[in-house]
């Protein structure tokens, strides 16, 4: 059984992708603080527009918490509305 | 009473000693309307993302508040009319978090960010890119990179990066 299992996902992606879990579930999961500039920049593009999900695979939830959180660091100037 | 978490920015040009006497004249309406700071933090002068007034500095100082909520505008009321604080914003909380915050966990161990982003005033995310890019496809880059390998390192660093975001979509 489970030789099948393995022999037709790698005929239907040859090129398999591991499927990225949320950086934010988990145990030792970092908490979303608009403080946490560090952490927050990770999840800005070069322009400071924040990334979309399906890039950086933050579940929905938490992807909805850390969108506020950056606004509320940029808001604080901490973060920049425009960069570059 | 509600918990707050409430976050001022004072004007560059006072001095920090100033910047705590302002912070202890909105504990004192806090405290004067029955209500109670429970935590102080003092980040210090930091570099502004961007300019707010003319400024591209400023004190920002923390609270945690365990207040009525006719406190805390007591507060921000003052903090509008006052002319030092350049921006402030207050949060309700649901608990307020114990010990320091990050903001003085990453200043006492990267003594070096704050001196960076200090140096010169044209480029406020000047370092920040150098950082490197925070998602994968490392591997990629390198290849792309490998052949131009005369371009500065700098330079070689950056290009790549705005190439893959292109390539994300």
């Amino acid at each position: 059984m489970t030789t099948l299992n393995i022999s037709r996902a790698a005929v239907r992606r040859p090129f398999m992708r591991r499927r990225k879990s949320c950086p934010f579930s988990g145990t030792s999961a970092p908490k979303i603080d608009y403080k946490d500039t560090k952490l927050l920049q990770r999840f800005l593009s070069e322009r400071g527009k924040i990334v979309p999900s399906r890039i950086t695979a933050v579940s929905a939830k938490k992807q909805r918490l850390l969108a506020t959180a950056i606004k509320r660091a940029r808001f604080l100037a901490l973060l920049p509305y425009v960069g570059t | 009473m509600a918990l707050y978490e409430s976050v001022f920015i004072a004007r560059q040009d006072i001095s920090s000693t100033q910047a705590e006497q302002l912070a202890d004249q909105f504990t004192e309406i806090i405290t004067g309307n029955g209500g109670e700071v429970k935590q102080r933090e003092i980040w210090g002068l930091r570099n502004l993302a961007y300019r707010i007034k003319k400024n591209r500095k400023g004190h920002y100082i923390m609270f945690h508040i365990d207040a009525p909520s006719d406190a805390v505008q007591e507060m921000e009321r003052n903090m509008r009319i006052n002319e030092d604080v350049l921006r402030y914003m207050t949060i309700r909380m649901d608990e307020l978090p114990e010990g320091p915050s990050v903001m003085m966990q990453v200043r006492s161990e990267r003594p070096d960010r704050g001196g960076r982003r200090g140096g010169p005033g044209g480029g406020p995310g000047g370092g920040r890119f150098g950082d490197g890019p925070p998602r994968g496809r490392r591997d990629e880059e390198r290849k792309s990179d490998a052949p131009s390998d005369d371009a500065p390192a700098s330079k070689s660093e950056d290009t790549p990066t705005e190439a893959k975001t292109g390539g994300d979509e």
